[in-house]
């Protein structure tokens, strides 16, 4: 079913399709040799954010490009101005979307991609990756692969947690993130926080690669629940 | 010259291997580093990596620690893109190139542990030093965090801050310019920039022009043990594992040329 969507190339402007994507910390279903312990499977942190993605429309003349489309991306943090934290995420969103959205179809045009967190409970930075690529799926802009955000976090005993909670996060000794893209599960986007060994990055990596497969299984189903309605 | 096609002109060295400038696929421009050139700052370096030259000063002042980290001083950086570096860049508000290099590099300096906050703290709850540091482009000539940490990490080795005590009667603070200690350094991270072209080939070091026709960056952040501080790659064509490995590895050798570039600098400045 996603094959139309990746092959198709809608031509229009489409103007404003809202997608929620709703993260739920679930530790059961991403956890890998994790030692969580009862108390902390019981607790049910949400980490929603809501996208919106407007787009190919007419680019004010200072932001055109010639020859592709002006990808923007916005984030809103839940409380506060954004800062120079949101810019940097913005910044690698950005930079993500470019590379797998096929900008040279729209060229002279702006798309807008506009994040508002709406709850932080861990793991934001790949709720919002996961929320852009379900918004530009949703949007039907023509894209050469779908992306995929994955948390790890690297406990101090050793073991790699996926998709850690706020309070995991803390503890961590450090956090990768990675972006994977869907084609053959390579590395679109990478950042971490903390220092870890090259070992252990690579581990946390193989364990990302492999976590996507249920993530973009995710995608399909909410979209095949999406357009079964109507 | 290249100005028509810059992409095919650049293609057509790469596959003999080289770049325009006549460089390696692996190698860096000259890097020159000259430390306490400002005088008024309490630590100060100017890097030249090829052409881009960035300086950083660090300027220390007394302020009370957070209320919830007592024992903690503060570090902020702050990297500065004036217009006179590029044309790109207006004069105004830091655009987001700026924004996102100052939270890089205090990433850097948190993922690196290179100076402990503890250690800044004179008096727990009561006094403790702020260390601005402020990094400003000079020439942009590309790979700018490569050379903004390295400006960083010089200065920062380059501080030396007077002796404060608490005056037990009077609760005042007492600066002891005559006495200063050199800031205690921990780790010594390096910072390794590749740009990658066409999805497959990793170039190290480019220059503005390859940044503009690379499809994509990585920027690798190693410490003294080989371990990774930070893997930075903000989108862009996708990349193996392996190749990832490869960059991992051309920063692990990167890492000894700047530390002993690094070690000849300091021995050189004749101490006070």
């Amino acid at each position: 079913m996603l094959q139309g969507y990746l092959g198709e190339y809608t031509a229009p402007l489409i103007h404003g399709l809202i997608h929620v994507a709703v993260r739920l910390c679930r530790d059961a279903w991403l956890q890998r040799r994790a030692q969580a312990a009862p108390e902390e499977r019981g607790e049910r942190g949400d980490t929603s954010v809501l996208a919106g993605l407007y787009g190919p429309a007419e680019a004010k003349v200072s932001k055109e490009l010639p020859d592709r489309a002006a990808l923007e991306v916005l984030l809103r943090p839940k409380v506060g101005l954004p800062g120079v934290l949101e810019r940097s995420r913005e910044q690698l969103l950005r930079q993500t979307c470019e590379a797998v959205v096929l900008g040279v179809l729209h060229p002279r045009t702006a798309i807008s991609l506009v994040l508002q967190v709406l709850s932080d409970a861990g793991s934001l930075l790949s709720c919002c990756l996961n929320a852009a690529c379900m918004a530009l799926l949703d949007a039907g802009l023509p894209l050469a692969a779908l992306f995929c955000g994955v948390t790890c976090a690297l406990q101090p005993d050793g073991t790699i947690l996926l998709d850690p909670t706020a309070r995991q996060e803390q503890e961590a000794r450090a956090i990768l993130t990675f972006a994977i893209a869907s084609s053959d599960r390579k590395v679109l986007m990478a950042t971490t926080k903390g220092s870890c060994s090259v070992e252990e990055m690579q581990q946390c990596l193989a364990a990302a690669q492999r976590a996507a497969d249920t993530i973009f299984q995710f995608y399909r189903d909410s979209v095949r629940r999406r357009y079964s309605k109507c | 010259m290249g100005t028509v096609e810059p992409l095919e002109y650049y293609r057509r060295f790469l596959k003999e291997n080289c770049r325009p400038d006549g460089r390696e696929l692996g190698e860096f421009r000259t890097t020159t580093v000259n430390i306490g050139s400002i005088t008024t700052a309490d630590g100060s370096a100017l890097v030249k990596l090829g052409n881009t030259t960035v300086i950083c000063g660090v300027k220390a002042e007394l302020a009370a620690p957070a209320v919830d980290s007592a024992n903690k001083g503060y570090i902020v950086p702050n990297v500065e893109l004036p217009s006179l570096c590029a044309e790109r860049f207006r004069s105004g508000p830091p655009g987001e190139e700026a924004q996102a290099a100052s939270q890089f590099i205090a990433d850097v300096i948190e993922n690196s542990q290179m100076i402990v906050k503890e250690d800044l703290c004179i008096a727990n709850g009561k006094l403790a030093w702020v260390l601005y540091c402020d990094i400003i482009c000079l020439d942009y000539d590309g790979n700018l965090l490569d050379a903004s940490v390295f400006a960083l990490l010089a200065a920062l080795k380059n501080v030396h801050l007077p002796l404060v005590t608490i005056n037990e009667e009077t609760g005042l603070s007492e600066v002891n310019l005559k006495q200063k200690n050199p800031l205690i350094i921990r780790k010594h991270p390096v910072a390794t920039s590749f740009a990658i072209f066409d999805d497959t080939l990793l170039i190290v070091d480019p220059t503005a022009e390859e940044e503009d026709l690379a499809t994509g960056t990585v920027t690798i952040v190693t410490d003294e043990e080989g371990r990774l501080c930070s893997v930075h790659k903000p989108g862009g064509s996708p990349l193996t594992g392996a190749k990832l490995q490869d960059c991992i590895t051309r920063a692990i050798t990167r890492h000894k040329e700047v530390k002993k570039l690094i070690d000849k600098v300091i021995k050189s400045i004749t101490p006070k």
